[in-house]
């Protein structure tokens, strides 16, 4: 049973897109491939914590973040997300679902198991803030209506002025200020960084408890992210939101983040807290990734930086037995003997080394 | 923000005044928005411009054009202008109205397809595949021929449906193209996470977005619906009580002016036809290019 302190907790989750088959292989009964996004991955979120997804491109921090939220259509998903939402919430929930409720002192109730009917008010306090401003606002709608629909949807606000006044306290806490000037513009009138902040309070409006913010600001200018981090850091600071933060950005990470896990191909292979990861790398993935983040001294700029790792990131349909970080592993390559044998043979379970610390490697065990 | 731009919002005429921007700068829109006027025009107001009333004799058969009629009699002594003239409205009409309601339909079944995608989606696109394989005008023929038999209504209307029940499915894919790429949007998902209902997605969010496609899509079909009914006029499957520009054609022909050389008769409508036809598909262009920025700016 799931401890105690969390917001949301994924248990084992999976995320697997099933491969087309052509028709001579559906009659010729070929087992269905998978690609496998998320391919059972285990953490928590705390109240109040900012919890940071990081690795390369397709390597599924995306994918979960959308799973948690029960966003991913056309996939097999297994495995299960526990939220716990506030009492008004799960009372209403488990009312509908009573199926879904897995701990009714503390408030757990699984995703997976509400039907999507009674999802809504489930949707009121677990958000998303998408990684494109330009794609996640429509063009037709002006601020004040964008912001005006979470409200209508959860019958937030009785009247029209009540609702005003939440949507221009929303914006004020993004910093669109004067707010009433922000809201009657079309999305084509803002910057990226005021889309992506118009964004950030459709999301607030609700008062969530958390927010699943995937590469908020990886789409900005460099100029302009500092002031969507400083909105989303200030949430964290003012009203204790909870968010899942996901990033390919080690070095923002670390900034904004309390703890990191890394993900390499649909699996977490570490997991620290931030300063703990950056500082004291285990896995030999991350300790690749560390080398690769950009040295801003000037005069390091010719010198030959040898990154530890080797290959390409592999398909995620037929992935390699044993460990799959194995074929880019430069430490497997200098490994002992028996060691050698069990990354060939078998999958590392992330094991705790040290108290908070968790890392997925045999040289560990 | 342009001068022109702001201006245009605080006099709450953004669209509007963008629009006319769009024809102004387009010649080939304003000719087409200028020849639609002037045909509606002259709908509107035939009972000021006719010089006659077209359903009465107000002369002797098969005169030439004179000073007492610009274009000329018909068989039975009536006024040719004036038939003209009354012509625009009975066209204007059924061309409209086929191509609302042929638009309608195939926007309802392209949303359906669209957006619930599935068996629905299958079911829906293989019965408008099995609709669009048919040749058209036969089929309309076909159609015209069958609902203004078993119908008890009159038979315009029976035409307009036939119309309207061939020139759908077009719409129904190009809407369904377009509903299959907004659903995957990121704001649609981005409503769904806040949990807003599907009904009020489509209306929302989805609807206003293939809403140009839509408004395209009639001002073409009109156009086609004219045709469509000229031609069956001219078959002789249109409705004898209603002057259309194509029923003046079939009767130039079965009363044999094509043969005696009256031109009078049967080429006014025939330019008629063909004018409004060309009216329809530039202002087509004109909204293409205002609701599509990226063709707006090409040539700045």
């Amino acid at each position: 049973m799931p401890g105690n302190g969390f917001v949301v907790r994924a248990e084992n989750l999976k995320v697997w897109y099933p491969v087309r088959r052509s028709f001579v292989e559906l009659i010729t009964r070929k087992p269905p491939l998978y690609v496998r996004a998320v391919d059972g991955i285990t953490f928590e979120v705390k109240p109040g914590e900012v919890f940071c997804l990081a690795g390369e491109s397709g390597c599924g921090k995306t994918t979960t973040g959308r799973a948690l939220l029960k966003l991913i259509r056309g996939a097999v998903i297994g495995g299960s997300v526990y939220v716990k939402p506030s009492r008004e919430v799960f009372e209403e929930v488990s009312r509908h679902a009573p199926e879904a409720v897995v701990d009714k002192d503390s408030r757990v109730i699984d995703v997976y198991r509400v039907p999507e009917k009674y999802m809504r008010p489930l949707r009121r306090e677990f958000q998303i803030v998408f990684q494109d401003p330009f794609g996640s606002l429509n063009p037709r709608m002006r601020v004040v209506e964008i912001l005006e629909e979470p409200l209508l949807t959860h019958n937030i606000g009785s009247t029209k002025e009540e609702r005003l006044e939440i949507i221009y306290r929303a914006l004020e806490a993004v910093k669109l200020i004067p707010p009433q000037e922000f809201a009657t513009r079309y999305p084509h009138q803002l910057s990226g960084g005021q889309r992506q902040r118009v964004a950030i309070a459709r999301a607030l409006v609700m008062n969530p408890r958390f927010i699943v913010a995937d590469e908020p600001v990886s789409m900005l200018d460099v100029s302009i992210r500092a002031e969507v981090l400083e909105v989303l850091d200030e949430l964290k600071q003012k009203y204790g939101l909870a968010q899942l933060f996901i990033t390919h950005d080690l070095a923002l990470a670390r900034h904004i983040c309390d703890r990191i896990a890394i993900m390499y191909l649909g699996k977490i292979v570490e997991e620290a807290s931030a300063d703990e990861l950056v500082f004291n790398p285990l896995h030999p993935y991350t300790k690749a990734l560390m080398a690769a983040i950009p040295d801003p001294d000037p005069e390091a700029r010719l010198k030959y930086r040898e990154v530890p790792i080797k290959g390409e990131i592999p398909t995620a349909i037929r992935l390699p037995p044993g460990c799959r970080f194995r074929p880019r592993c430069v430490a497997y390559d200098n490994a002992a003997k028996e060691i050698k044998r069990l990354c060939e043979t078998e999958d590392p379970g992330l094991v705790e080394v040290k108290p908070g610390h968790r890392v997925a490697c045999w040289l560990y065990k | 923000m342009g001068v022109q731009a702001e201006l245009s919002e605080r006099l709450n005429l953004g669209a509007l005044y963008e629009m006319w921007m769009v024809f102004r700068r387009n010649k080939a829109a304003l000719t087409g928005l200028i020849l639609f006027t002037a045909i509606v025009l002259m709908a509107v107001f035939a009972p000021y411009l006719a010089p006659y009333n077209p359903y009465e004799s107000v002369g002797a058969p098969f005169q030439p054009p004179s000073d007492k009629h610009p274009l000329g009699t018909n068989d039975v002594g009536q006024d040719l202008l004036s038939e003209l003239i009354y012509g625009a409205r009975i066209s204007l009409f059924i061309g409209f109205v086929a191509a609302v309601v042929g638009t309608f339909i195939g926007t309802f079944i392209g949303l359906s397809a669209g957006y619930f995608g599935g068996l629905v989606d299958e079911a829906l696109m293989r019965f408008t595949d099995m609709w669009l394989s048919m040749p058209t005008l036969l089929f309309t023929i076909f159609l015209a021929a069958v609902i203004t038999r078993i119908g008890t209504f009159p038979m315009l209307y029976g035409i307009i449906l036939a119309i309207a029940l061939t020139a759908w499915p077009s719409v129904a894919r190009m809407v369904r193209s377009a509903v299959l790429s907004l659903k995957e949007s990121l704001y649609v998902e981005a409503a769904r996470a806040i949990g807003v209902p599907s009904r009020r997605i489509l209306v929302k969010h989805i609807l206003p977005n293939v809403a140009p496609i839509i408004i395209i899509e009639v001002i073409t079909r009109m156009a086609i619906a004219m045709l469509t009914e000229a031609s069956l006029s001219f078959l002789g499957l249109g409705d004898p009580t209603a002057k259309s520009w194509g029923m003046m054609i079939h009767y130039a022909m079965i009363r044999n002016a094509i043969t005696l050389g009256m031109w009078w008769w049967f080429l006014p409508p025939g330019i008629m036809i063909s004018l409004s036809v060309l009216a329809f598909m530039l202002m087509g262009l004109g909204l293409e290019e205002y609701f599509n920025p990226r063709l707006r700016y090409k040539e700045q």
